[in-house]
């Protein structure tokens, strides 16, 4: 039976430069990367080697600590280098693509939950499936109690979900099909309530209708409220774009990567959707289209990475943002009354014009300080947990606590907001990843 | 603003100087003029606009009205005192006369407060390399208004400098005090100084120019020493009803005489939703259940009789419950945790102010017990919070 979920703590960013609902025309560009980080928690081995030939679907690395999550090529080409970091680290397989894309076939079969698995597995789409506890890819062995996926972003500037899957509701059917074989529990559709969805004819899955302010979107909070994670339960969680990728190659037994994902921002001439592949370069792709000055997001402001014009389409990622990069001092700027300035106190005026669109850079406002005001956190956190003491708990990496305080239901992303918000200037999702990687590595 | 940037940055000390306390006045005064251009590295690309001194410089706003009004008071209460005015002439009689006075009576202490307390956390600044914290933006404020007016320069000074070094730098600085600083400043006069603190030598300032002389019958004392020998009559004739224990012009420490001038401080602190609403007003609900069970039990016409509204307009409970409980730092931190932590002030400022003899003001104390207890109060709360999260485990 399907449940309502209506989020009341949170806080919609409005920002100017979201998209407009037209399908933009971009041509592909020639350089492509993966980058191993998109893929947190995961140790890559290389399986290619700069020169190799690769194909739409060939494996260009693998989980060294589980090796048959393979991740693959979006295009056909040549692996041109291997950029490295610190300690040897691989941080981008940088690719050319060829003008007119070659597929790896796959003999996909989703006959029973193994042949799924193995097919998303070779086909490098099992990365999708993420989980919680933990916020990484999941791990194929495990049964998870259920699966969730969210159908809505909330996220300042997101993409419509909708907008996205319109027109292939075809093949989001399929996608459903395959990934209700995954579990033994529900498979989980968590739908915008206030929009005419496009997913109200979605077969083989509960639909829950969600409404309420950022982070209704955030898939954790909705299982939270749904089936919270227990000790010991393992939950995965998709986003429903993902489900297309997965639909088309069970309907065409090929990786087909494309997908559409918004241009956003303040410093983009004209915000639109664009039809990508992930990995494509975004200088190449965009670079008339954003201004100069720009910090450039694949994902979302709150969330995203900083990977600079020349970076890279991330792999989980439906928006790319460009928003003025800040820098400037502010002469008195904590007195004035700063009417540009969108705040979740009532100490600017932000709150009085709940609609109005504003411009933010990336600017700290301010300097990191301890903790001393209480409440701001609790206010945009939407689950049944003391998000500040789980905090502690997590800066003073003590186990037992984060687990009694509820460790295994959240993701750095759920506590966004409480970072944006943040008096003291906390670089909360940091800590936040750190800890969940330490209990993952303590605990399992 | 351009130029004055320029000129800061010339003036800049290197870190690894000689002084590190030119350094670490330098970066006071420069994050005191402009927010600095830092951006966001790791996390979230866009941060609030909010940032520890706006909350800060909000509560300081929020403090101006008792500041003023108990300027004008000071004056007003000496004047009275030496016959200049009496109670039957209008109030306003000689304002600039009682403004001027009582401004030239508290300016002294706010720059004692300041200079000393911020004197000492730079010099901790320098030792410890980091830019000074704001923590003591309000603080500097809260401990001029809760002192006596008479209070000699010299024990403001010490008080404050053991407020800071003991119950505040020596745990961490900002954000890490268990106690309630301006409150362990006052509770060291009191405690070290007893004699100087209480009774009637310092609420009301009698210094006489040559010619004035104190009007026959006067006596220093606050309304609260007279309630405790005479009860409500006692109140009602020195001109201390409720209304103008409401209104304020009753002797009394500085800022905590008018419940208006507070009371818009509250409205600034609350419409800002800086202070904690269940905070103010559990300690209100705490408040007028103690003294109304005092009012039941007493006997009529004694201090237990005096009435349960009347009895918070006097003293320090609205100034206490407004500014000092609601301090983020040492309050309870969980929102169930800060209805506790009122109602528990509430409750035992009536108690040791009426049932005590020997301390005629409660509140302070009963705040300083409230925050040694709040981390006691949020351990129950995650407690109960952790055992839900079990229960849901043992179920599933």
């Amino acid at each position: 039976m399907s449940q309502i979920v209506k989020i009341s703590k949170g806080a919609n960013i409005k920002l100017t430069g979201t998209a407009e609902k037209v399908l933009g025309n971009i041509e592909m560009p020639t350089s492509f990367a993966v980058c191993p980080p998109n893929f947190h928690g995961l140790m890559p081995k290389l399986s290619v080697k700069t020169g190799d030939k690769v194909k739409a679907g060939s494996t260009l690395f693998f989980d060294k600590y589980n090796e048959q999550i393979k991740f693959t090529s979006p295009i056909s080409g040549e692996v041109t280098e291997i950029i490295r970091g610190a300690k040897r680290k691989i941080l981008e397989v940088k690719l050319k693509a060829d003008a007119v894309l070659a597929y790896e076939q796959f003999v996909v079969s989703s006959a029973s939950a193994a042949d799924v698995k193995s097919a998303l597995l070779i086909s490098g789409l099992w990365p999708f499936v993420k989980q919680r506890p933990y916020d990484i890819v999941a791990n194929p062995s495990d049964s998870p109690k259920a699966i969730h996926i969210t159908g809505l972003d909330s996220s300042p500037m997101a993409a419509d979900y909708e907008f996205l899957i319109h027109g292939q509701e075809d093949v989001f059917q399929a996608g459903l099909d395959v990934i209700a074989k995954l579990t033994a529990g529900k498979v989980h559709l968590n739908v915008n309530a206030n929009a005419k969805s496009v997913f109200d004819s979605a077969k083989n899955v509960q639909i829950n209708k969600i409404s309420g302010p950022h982070p209704a979107g955030n898939v954790g909070i909705q299982v939270h409220h749904i089936d919270p994670v227990n000790k010991g339960e393992i939950v995965w969680v998709l986003k429903a774009p993902d489900v297309l990728a997965i639909g088309k190659l069970f309907k065409e037994g090929k990786y087909d990567a494309s997908k559409v994902v918004a241009l956003v921002g303040s410093k983009v001439s004209s915000p639109k959707y664009y039809k990508v592949l992930p990995g494509a370069n975004i200088k190449e792709m965009f670079g008339n289209e954003i201004n100069n000055g720009a910090r450039v997001i694949s994902g979302n402001v709150l969330s995203g990475d900083d990977v600079s014009i020349d970076g890279y389409i991330g792999f989980y990622d439906y928006q790319i943002c460009a928003i003025p990069e800040g820098g400037e001092d502010e002469m008195f700027g904590w007195m004035a009354p700063g009417f540009n300035k969108f705040s979740l106190s009532k100490t600017f005026f932000s709150w009085m014009t709940p609609n109005k669109e504003y411009d933010l850079n990336t600017n700290m406002n301010g300097e990191e300080r301890a903790f001393v005001v209480t409440g701001e956190y609790e206010k945009v956190f939407p689950m049944d947990i003391l998000p500040v003491f789980l905090l502690k708990s997590m800066i003073t990496e003590d186990i037992d606590a984060m687990e009694g305080l509820g460790v295994y239901e959240v993701a750095p992303e759920d506590f966004a907001l409480c970072e944006y918000g943040c008096t003291s200037k906390i670089e909360t999702q940091k800590i936040v990843r750190k800890a969940l990687d330490l209990v993952k590595q303590e605990c399992g | 603003m351009k130029a004055l940037n320029d000129f800061m940055q010339k003036m800049k000390p290197s870190d690894e100087g000689k002084f590190p306390i030119a350094w670490a006045l330098w970066d006071g005064t420069y994050t005191f003029l402009f927010v600095p251009g830092h951006t966001n590295k790791n996390g979230v690309h866009v941060r609030d606009g909010i940032d520890l001194k706006r909350t800060m410089i909000m509560v300081v706003l929020a403090m101006i009205p008792a500041l003023l009004f108990g300027m004008f008071n000071v004056g007003h209460q000496h004047l009275l005192a030496i016959g200049e005015v009496t109670r039957d002439m209008p109030v306003m009689e000689m304002f600039m006369d009682k403004f001027l006075f009582g401004a030239l009576k508290v300016l002294p202490l706010v720059v004692v407060s300041y200079g000393v307390g911020l004197g000492i956390e730079f010099m901790f600044c320098a030792i410890n390399k980091h830019g000074i914290h704001e923590g003591f933006l309000v603080s500097g404020m809260l401990i001029p208004l809760i002192m006596p007016v008479d209070v000699p320069l010299w024990m403001v000074a010490v008080a404050t400098a053991f407020a800071v070094i003991i119950g505040k730098e020596v745990f961490g600085g900002t954000g890490m005090n268990i106690v309630n600083v301006a409150l362990t400043a006052r509770a060291f006069l009191f405690f070290a100084y007893p004699t100087k603190m209480s009774g009637d030598q310092v609420w009301i300032n009698t210094s006489l120019n040559e010619g004035q002389q104190v009007v026959d019958g006067f006596s220093g004392a606050t309304a609260l020493g007279n309630a405790v020998e005479g009860g409500k009559s006692a109140l009602d004739e020195m001109g201390a009803s409720t209304l103008e224990a409401f209104i304020g012009f009753i002797p009394g420490s500085i800022g905590e005489t008018s419940v208006i001038a507070i009371g818009i401080g509250a409205i600034i602190l609350l419409l800002t939703n800086i202070a904690s609403w269940r905070i103010m007003l559990s300690a209100i609900i705490g408040g007028l259940v103690m003294a109304s069970i005092f009012n039941i039990v007493g006997d009529d016409g004694s201090y237990m009789a005096v009435p349960a509204l009347h009895q918070l307009m006097l003293g320090g409970f609205a100034f206490g419950v407004v500014f000092m409980a609601t301090d983020p730092v040492t309050a309870s931190q969980t929102n169930q945790g800060k209805w506790v932590y009122g109602f528990m002030i509430g409750i035992l400022g009536i108690l040791i102010r009426v049932a005590n003899p020997a301390y005629p003001e409660g509140v302070m104390l009963a705040i300083l017990i409230a925050n040694v207890s709040a981390p006691l109060i949020d351990h129950v709360v995650v407690q109960n919070n952790i055992k839900k999260r079990l229960k849901r485990v043992k179920t599933a």
